[in-house]
């Protein structure tokens, strides 16, 4: 296993798969807490239009991501609370909008697209170091912002009607966990892709949640159960030469069934 | 009697949900001390009428004054308690935290609790006898210690008007009579509403009784009349006004 590491492409998948790990277990905490997942699923799924928008201005899809998924991640938000469609309506209408997009884009692009697949399940083995550099710069800025408004987001997650009463601004902090995870599935694209992000945003903070009542500690408990598994499970793709997103989410999802049946196997 | 300062004034107070009326012309004084119990059916718009005052909802038509102020000012001054069902059990998070919250509102910039913060917190907890749990997650609590817990995260604040919204929702009797106990020792120090669908149990406790159905029928006193009640349930409701021992209500002529 340590002799693998001379290669530079498995030194940059084991760093982005640690970075990948600090941003979804962080961010993926509030989106299980605040039973958003839905909306996150959508904001993934309609980031793929800003990949198709890379292609088509021929710039790194992942770039055409950030505004991209930005953007679909407030309207939806600002749809869902300001006019009279539901807001799982809208989530559904703009997560097909966004891939659709992405799509035409795409085929209005010259050219072919050869990693487009990549980008949809996670091309974890050929990230280069300017993907680091941006995933390393994101995860400073997810970690700030949450360190100024744990407190705030504790409470809109909690109760936000109360929140709404107290006084705060609970419009904006939402929108504002929106972008979080908008950001956050640009740096768990490269590890998993669009299809497969939600996985790594609910499943190690849903495990993490059976231990600790607290959510600083269900934070530092998903980061490292999402960096273990995920580690393993590009361990094992490597060694039985599988897709390593698609291994990576099923190593999740095993390690979820488990620890569920050992902790909750009574009300199982 | 001795005169209290009005601490809520709704005025011809209307509030449209998609062109379903939900409040028509209420009309609302809250003094300072008052233990004021709204009673009615559900749907009838209780919980939208404490909405009103706390400023969470803009009503279409009318005045309302919170502390002589709009409601998003006065409601610093509102302590609220809102109804059981909105939480979601599960959430990791401590009685501790779930009290602290409480002060994020008084809160400026991006600062850590202060001493003082802990101190309302703790306050707070040991005026509703729940010090022991602090490091308890909130879900663990039978319905009646939440509700002491939610009363503690309003307290924080010190509010001088305390809404109560179903509060004993979900709570056994003898701890709903513990919880009466509560305000008992509360509406000492600050005015009281409290909403419910129960009509037998407000009425012991409190000292003022308002229906609700859309519209309001509030005398200013603890005495409803039949035709209220009948209006209020829009069916014949005597059986509980009269006859019944232990019951406020007076027996009508």
């Amino acid at each position: 296993m340590i002799e693998i590491l001379q290669y530079e492409f498995m030194r940059n998948a084991l760093i982005a798969a640690l970075l990948a790990s600090i941003a979804c277990g962080i961010v993926g905490v509030y989106v299980v807490v605040k039973r958003i997942v839905f909306i996150s699923g959508g904001i993934a799924h309609a980031a793929f239009g800003g990949i198709g928008l890379g292609y088509f201005l021929g710039v790194d899809p992942v770039l055409g991501v950030i505004p991209f998924s930005i953007v679909s991640a407030l309207s939806m938000g600002v749809i869902g609370r300001r006019t009279k469609i539901p807001e799982d309506t809208a989530i559904g209408i703009l997560w097909v909008m966004g891939m659709a997009l992405g799509i035409i884009f795409v085929a209005l692009s010259p050219g072919y697209a050869p990693d487009l697949f990549g980008y949809l399940f996670g091309s974890i083995l050929t990230v280069h170091t300017s993907d680091i550099i941006l995933m390393l710069s994101l995860n400073a800025a997810i970690i700030a912002v949450v360190f100024l408004f744990q407190r705030e987001f504790q409470a809109i997650s909690f109760d936000e009607e109360y929140a709404k009463a107290m006084g705060l601004p609970t419009e904006r902090l939402y929108l504002l966990l929106l972008c979080l995870i908008a950001l956050t599935v640009v740096v768990l694209i490269r590890v998993v892709g669009v299809i497969l992000v939600i996985a790594l945003l609910t499943i190690p903070a849903v495990m993490s949640r059976q231990f600790t009542h607290r959510l600083s500690g269900m934070m530092l408990l998903s980061i490292s159960l999402c960096a273990i598994l995920t580690l393993c499970g590009l361990w094992l793709s490597c060694a039985f030469n599988l897709p390593p997103g698609a291994t990576i989410v099923l190593v999740l999802g095993v390690a979820f069934l488990l620890s569920y049946y050992f902790c909750c196997g009574a009300s199982f | 009697m001795q005169y209290r300062r009005t601490v809520v004034k709704l005025e011809d107070v209307w509030v449209h949900f998609d062109g379903v009326t939900a409040l028509e012309e209420i009309n609302l004084s809250i003094n300072q001390r008052d233990f004021l119990g709204i009673i009615g059916p559900n749907g009838g718009g209780k919980t939208t009428l404490l909405k009103v005052i706390l400023g969470l909802l803009k009503p279409s038509r009318g005045k309302v004054r919170v502390f002589g102020d709009t409601p998003e000012r006065g409601r610093k001054f509102v302590g609220y308690v809102p109804q059981y069902s909105l939480f979601d059990r599960d959430f990791p998070v401590s009685v501790w935290d779930v009290v602290l919250m409480g002060r994020l509102g008084r809160m400026k910039g991006f600062k850590r609790y202060s001493e003082e913060d802990e101190k309302l917190a703790y306050e707070a907890l040991r005026t509703v006898e729940m010090l022991d749990f602090s490091a308890s997650q909130i879900g663990k609590l039978s319905g009646g210690q939440q509700q002491r817990v939610f009363i503690a995260r309003a307290l924080v604040t010190e509010p001088r008007l305390l809404l109560l919204d179903e509060p004993m929702a979900s709570v056994d009797s003898p701890m709903q009579t513990e919880l009466y106990g509560l305000f008992e020792k509360l509406r000492h120090r600050m005015a009281i509403v409290l909403v419910s669908h129960d009509i037998s149990a407000v009425s012991i406790y409190v000292d003022k009784i308002a229906c609700l159905n859309r519209r309001l029928f509030y005398h200013n006193t603890k005495e409803i009349t039949a035709e209220d009640l009948e209006a209020t349930y829009q069916c014949p409701v005597e059986i509980i006004a009269h006859g019944v021992p232990h019951r406020v209500l007076k027996v009508h002529k």
